[in-house]
């Protein structure tokens, strides 16, 4: 993302609604600058805040005139007053931020906008996790510090040795290099996103092991860690096995996601598509059928 | 799609919000979706959501391309909910957020009365989900907890602006533009449902509760 420097009016609307507290006013050019290695380009700015298109000399004259008199002009606090910010191309491995950050954006990997995973809430139809099982959604830099692929890189080495597997269709999991070990490919490493999901399964009786992998590891990781723990229940609709675990552990449980149940499969078996055209990595990570509203 | 579940708060805190989402599963039941999400959405408006949306266009309340200078003084926050049900164009996550348990339960129980195949899900406390099930007469098939925020949590800001800005799970809504929100309210240069409305155009999927927004924002202008 940029900001044309001959749009902008320093106005500092923008500066409030950066996720990352990336966009701050710089005294020396007097207009709106953005921090690119902290940006995420998660087009919070560019999406999120309507547009006016007024003249910029004319906006910087007038605040000029209120500013000299001490007059607070209130304007609307999610409005750019001339439309200054400008999507610019991402080339890889930059491209990787706005897949996800942007949750617009949809991920090639798994189809999914967002944060591009479908964890239990299609659990009635995929049956990814059955009776006996827990999945875990062990997400980074949530809510708005950010992370940067190297710190998850450690929590999925660190799983990875504990002979944990990775589910396929998650993001993370499509740029690792190597599944086996958990690597993740080395040219995304300093990249930073807003937040990225790692997607596990295991038998319900090594939930308090995985738990206590991950209050170890996230203590070596910069940035913040909400963990989601998906459950299949029995047939009264309850959950007597996962629950409990959780709550010897300390956790409090107050909020959860619930899936009812009423989906089933009704898509017709599809034939093989075979002479699939590839496409670029940065295509195949974000998707040509990304759509975004201009 | 996590985006709804690491809402920030007590479970007393969530008895003024009720997300119910559909969503269909990409190979499984995503042909012929489309139609399926529109009813849905279509459904939910009989019982008065505080927001509607979808994971690609956004909720009930936009940001606009082309706003004038009048719109400073005059500015139209009425939630469009029709826009929403005709801008779908393809399948993906569509939601329905209502600021009572009756409203949400009745609405589930339509849902499964419209038996339109889809993967549906209530994100809302616990205790809030399985009264909504109770009443629409449905056993829970899977649960995912939320276990909260953990890690390097002296990062995150204090409590108020964590309530307000964890509403939308995409961190679209930033903690500075929420502590800035609570701080206009505050001075009393915002009412608690205009500084709602503009938090809620940042949401991208329409899943941002105003009505309870509303409340927070006047709660913690109040310094309760």
């Amino acid at each position: 993302m940029k900001i044309n420097p001959d749009k902008c009016v320093a106005c500092g609307n923008c500066t409030y609604v950066c996720p990352m507290g990336a966009i701050y006013i710089d005294p020396a050019v007097r207009r709106a600058t953005i921090n690119q290695a902290e940006c995420v380009e998660c087009y919070a700015c560019f999406n999120g805040l309507s547009q006016e298109h007024l003249n910029p000399t004319f906006v910087r004259t007038v605040r000029r005139l209120f500013q000299m008199a001490r007059i607070r002009f209130e304007p609307e606090p999610d409005v750019c007053p001339t439309a200054a910010f400008e999507p610019n191309k991402l080339d890889w491995p930059r491209v990787v931020r706005r897949a996800f950050s942007d949750p617009r954006v949809p991920h090639e990997s798994t189809g999914v906008h967002g944060r591009g995973t479908e964890e239990v809430k299609t659990n009635d139809v995929s049956g990814r996790v059955k009776a006996g099982e827990v999945g875990f959604t062990i997400e980074f830099g949530r809510p708005g510090v950010g992370v940067w692929f190297r710190d998850i890189q450690k929590m999925c080495l660190a799983l990875a040795r504990a002979g944990v597997a990775f589910e396929k269709k998650n993001p993370v999991t499509s740029l690792m290099s190597d599944l086996a070990t958990g690597t993740i490919r080395e040219d995304i490493l300093n990249e930073k996103v807003l937040s990225a999901i790692v997607e596990i399964k295991v038998p319900v009786e090594r939930t308090e092991e995985v738990i206590r992998l991950v209050w170890e590891i996230e203590k070596q990781i910069d940035t913040v860690i909400a963990l989601g723990v998906g459950a299949r229940c029995d047939e009264k609709g309850e959950d007597n096995q996962v629950a409990p675990i959780l709550e010897k552990l300390g956790y409090k449980l107050e909020r959860a996601k619930t899936n009812i149940g009423l989906g089933r499969i009704t898509n017709q078996p599809q034939v093989t598509n075979v002479g699939r055209t590839p496409r670029s990595a940065a295509d195949a990570l974000v998707g040509s059928s990304g759509r975004e509203r201009q | 799609m996590t985006n709804t579940l690491h809402r920030f708060g007590s479970a007393e805190s969530f008895h003024d919000d009720y997300v119910v989402f559909a969503i269909a599963s990409k190979g499984r039941n995503d042909e012929g979706a489309l139609d399926k999400l529109r009813q849905f959405l279509q459904l939910a408006i009989q019982f008065k959501p505080v927001n509607l949306g979808d994971a690609i266009h956004g909720g009930a309340l936009r940001p606009s391309r082309h706003v004038t200078p009048l719109s400073h003084w005059n500015r139209d926050a009425t939630p469009d909910f029709a826009a929403v049900i005709q801008g779908l164009d393809a399948p993906t996550t569509v939601a329905a957020v209502f600021d009572n348990r009756v409203s949400a339960g009745d609405f589930v129980a339509a849902v499964r009365q419209a038996d339109l195949g889809l993967s549906i899900n209530i994100s809302t406390s616990i205790d809030g989900a399985e009264q909504c099930c109770f009443a629409a007469g449905i056993p829970r098939h899977s649960v995912g907890y939320s276990l909260g925020f953990e890690g390097e949590t002296t990062k995150l800001p204090d409590a108020k602006v964590m309530l307000l800005s964890t509403m939308c799970g995409h961190g679209m809504v930033s903690h500075n533009l929420a502590k800035k929100m609570i701080d206009w309210v505050k001075e009393g240069r915002r009412t608690p449902e205009q500084a709602a409305s503009y938090l809620t155009r940042f949401c991208s999927c329409g899943v941002f509760n105003p009505a309870r927004a509303a409340r927070l924002l006047a709660q913690a202008a109040r310094g309760e």
